[in-house]
């Protein structure tokens, strides 16, 4: 087929255009998981067992089954109406979806609607997600000469772990610039600030419809329209011939499977083994994440871009290698690192400090706060918080809450962030080249559908659950604290096995 | 390698039922260890994904099995 592209200036107005649209829709996706637990104080109260069951529903439905379902439902749409007015349709379903979730009234206002109604925009944030990646994908990817596709599509894939970025950096903002003190920033975040992530939302929405519009359909596609060859049925194409269905099993098993545990281990069991396990401070452990994010985004590109030249196969199967052979020891590390029991404490310099503060304005009843701090050498601060309530009737007070919060010094802080940027150079081996690597299986008639399956089966389910995987085999082998890594490591093993024996390695990358 | 591949699909199609061998078993007790809703939910949504996964790297045994993927 012949080269489809008639200038730089036109790609580079292709892949802004489509990347800006994907990192919007990535960040909307992500903001939610980012603001979790204010999302469960406002709309899903510990005490209602309804509210807990639509909070459960909310986390596994959308991020699991919703995804692979929209992969199906905008893949078909995709590869029947043309790319552009698809992906159109999923960044106008997931804004307004991200800026309905901003206005919905708590809980304590309209009750159970309101988890119900958070329940349902999040399922279409999980729709809307699954059908504008391989949309995307497709797009920039039909729009790019041959031997360029690895660096042209990598601006995509770069965009999933921009989106984290900017939904972890809006957070941290909003958080600390609500008031000049902090507690009170902290406070009025908690209380309306978190809305503010999500309401703003829809400015970047606007501009995206704006840029999207402006595009003209993927080449490849008119050309199959204007033929008269576009699939009739798309869904039977994919997935009821034997000839595409084996290399869709091959796409999901060999390389999207491991692909998708190897990008949520790096970017996000990481974040949740420093908070749960480590108990490293809120702040410290996301703006970690923020830099090893940002030192090691470029490798997006560099990778895809040498895929170009070496073939996908053996960069991804690399990054997946490295992956099951270091992840024990670089979690190890984190564990080591924020652990106090190795270190000399100063015990003249710890501190207790003690405030009192009613549980309401109307209220007679007492919160007590007492906040012991340790200091270590290596500057780690640990800090013990134990709260109880003295209840004015005079009726016993509950056991106390007790959290522990780490705080690590500038050196141990830096060790912290050189680690997690290997891990997010793993997932830039995987993920930089894997655009490019699924558009090439797959033919063009139903490539939209073919490629946006594997990729959220190996995403949604695989990579999305490794997180609360990790955290269930925890909870089941309370001995180990680093047996939650039997899952990414087992699961990339064998998806390492797949690859390297089963995937053709394409030196010579042909025509789409 | 082609042999390799092909021995390897008795693997890929024994792993299927495996896994959801273990899903069920690890599922039911941890149920009965903890019998709430939340429990019910997150591995009956676990069991429910996984079964087109398992028919999936069986259908892929079948194939590595059947020397679709040879060169």
């Amino acid at each position: 087929m012949a080269q489809t592209i008639d200038s730089t200036r036109d790609i580079r107005k292709i892949i802004t255009a489509s990347s800006v649209g994907t990192l919007i829709e990535w960040y909307d996706f992500y903001i939610f998981a980012s603001l979790s637990t204010q999302i469960a104080n406002h709309f899903f109260p510990k005490g209602n067992p309804t509210a807990a069951t639509l909070s459960t529903l909310a986390t596994f439905a959308a991020g699991f089954v919703v995804r692979p379902f929209g992969a199906l439902v905008f893949g078909r749409l995709g590869d029947l109406i043309g790319r552009k007015y698809t992906f159109l349709l999923t960044l106008v379903i997931m804004g307004g979806s991200t800026f309905a979730i901003g206005l919905i009234p708590d809980y304590a206002r309209i009750g159970v609607a309101a988890p119900l109604l958070i329940l349902l925009l999040r399922l279409l944030q999980g729709l809307a997600l699954g059908g504008e990646y391989g949309g995307a994908a497709t797009y920039v990817a039909e729009h790019s000469p041959d031997h360029r596709r690895g660096f042209f599509t990598s601006w995509i894939q770069a965009t999933a772990t921009v989106g984290l970025l900017l939904s972890l950096g809006i957070t941290l903002v909003t958080r600390h610039f609500l008031d000049a003190d902090t507690a009170r920033s902290i406070e009025k975040f908690d209380d309306w600030g978190w809305r503010i992530p999500f309401l703003i939302s829809i400015f970047l929405v606007a501009i995206s419809i704006y840029i999207r519009l402006k595009m003209q359909e993927s080449p490849l596609f008119q050309q199959l329209k204007s033929e008269g060859r576009l699939s009739v049925n798309p869904l039977k194409e994919s997935f009821g011939h034997k000839t595409n269905l084996k290399m869709v099993l091959l796409a999901l098993f060999g390389a999207t499977m491991g692909q998708g545990v190897v990008f949520y281990t790096g970017q996000f069991y990481a974040q949740t083994f420093m908070e749960k396990t480590c108990l490293l401070d809120f702040d410290q452990s996301k703006t970690t994440l923020l830099l090893a994010i940002i030192f090691a985004s470029p490798f997006f590109v560099i990778f895809a871009g040498w895929s170009d030249r070496v073939g996908r196969k053996w960069i991804m199967m690399a990054g997946m290698l490295l992956a099951v052979l270091t992840y024990p020891y670089l979690f190890k590390q984190l564990l080591v690192i924020s652990d106090a029991r190795t270190r000399t404490e100063y015990a003249e310099q710890k501190e207790i400090k003690t405030s009192v503060s009613f549980v309401s304005p109307k209220s007679k009843d007492m919160i007590r706060t007492s906040t012991t701090l340790s200091h270590f050498d290596g500057g780690l601060v640990v800090a013990e918080t134990r709260k109880d309530t003295a209840y004015a009737d005079g009726h016993p007070t509950v056991k106390p809450v007790v959290t522990v919060s780490r705080t690590l010094g500038t050196g141990d802080y830096w060790k912290i962030v050189l680690i997690l940027f290997v891990m997010v150079i793993y997932v830039t081996m995987v993920y930089g080249p894997i655009a490019a690597f699924l558009v090439e299986l797959f033919p063009t008639r139903i490539r939209y559908t073919s490629m946006s399956l594997p990729y959220h089966i190996g995403n949604g389910i695989f990579g999305g659950m490794t997180p609360f995987i990790g955290l269930l085999l925890t909870t089941i082998y309370t001995g180990d604290k680093l047996v939650g890594l039997w899952y990414p490591v087992i699961v990339t093993g064998v998806c390492l096995v797949i690859g390297v024996l089963y995937i053709p390695n394409k030196k010579n990358i042909t025509s789409l | 390698m082609n042999l390799l591949k092909k021995a390897l699909g008795f693997v890929w199609i024994a792993l299927g039922p495996l896994i959801l061998i273990y899903l069920i078993k690890t599922g039911v007790a941890e149920i009965a260890k903890k019998p709430g809703i939340d429990a019910k939910i997150q591995w009956g949504v676990f069991i429910v994904i996984f079964i087109p996964i398992a028919v999936g790297i069986v259908l892929f045994g079948y194939y590595a099995l059947k020397g679709e993927y040879d060169k």
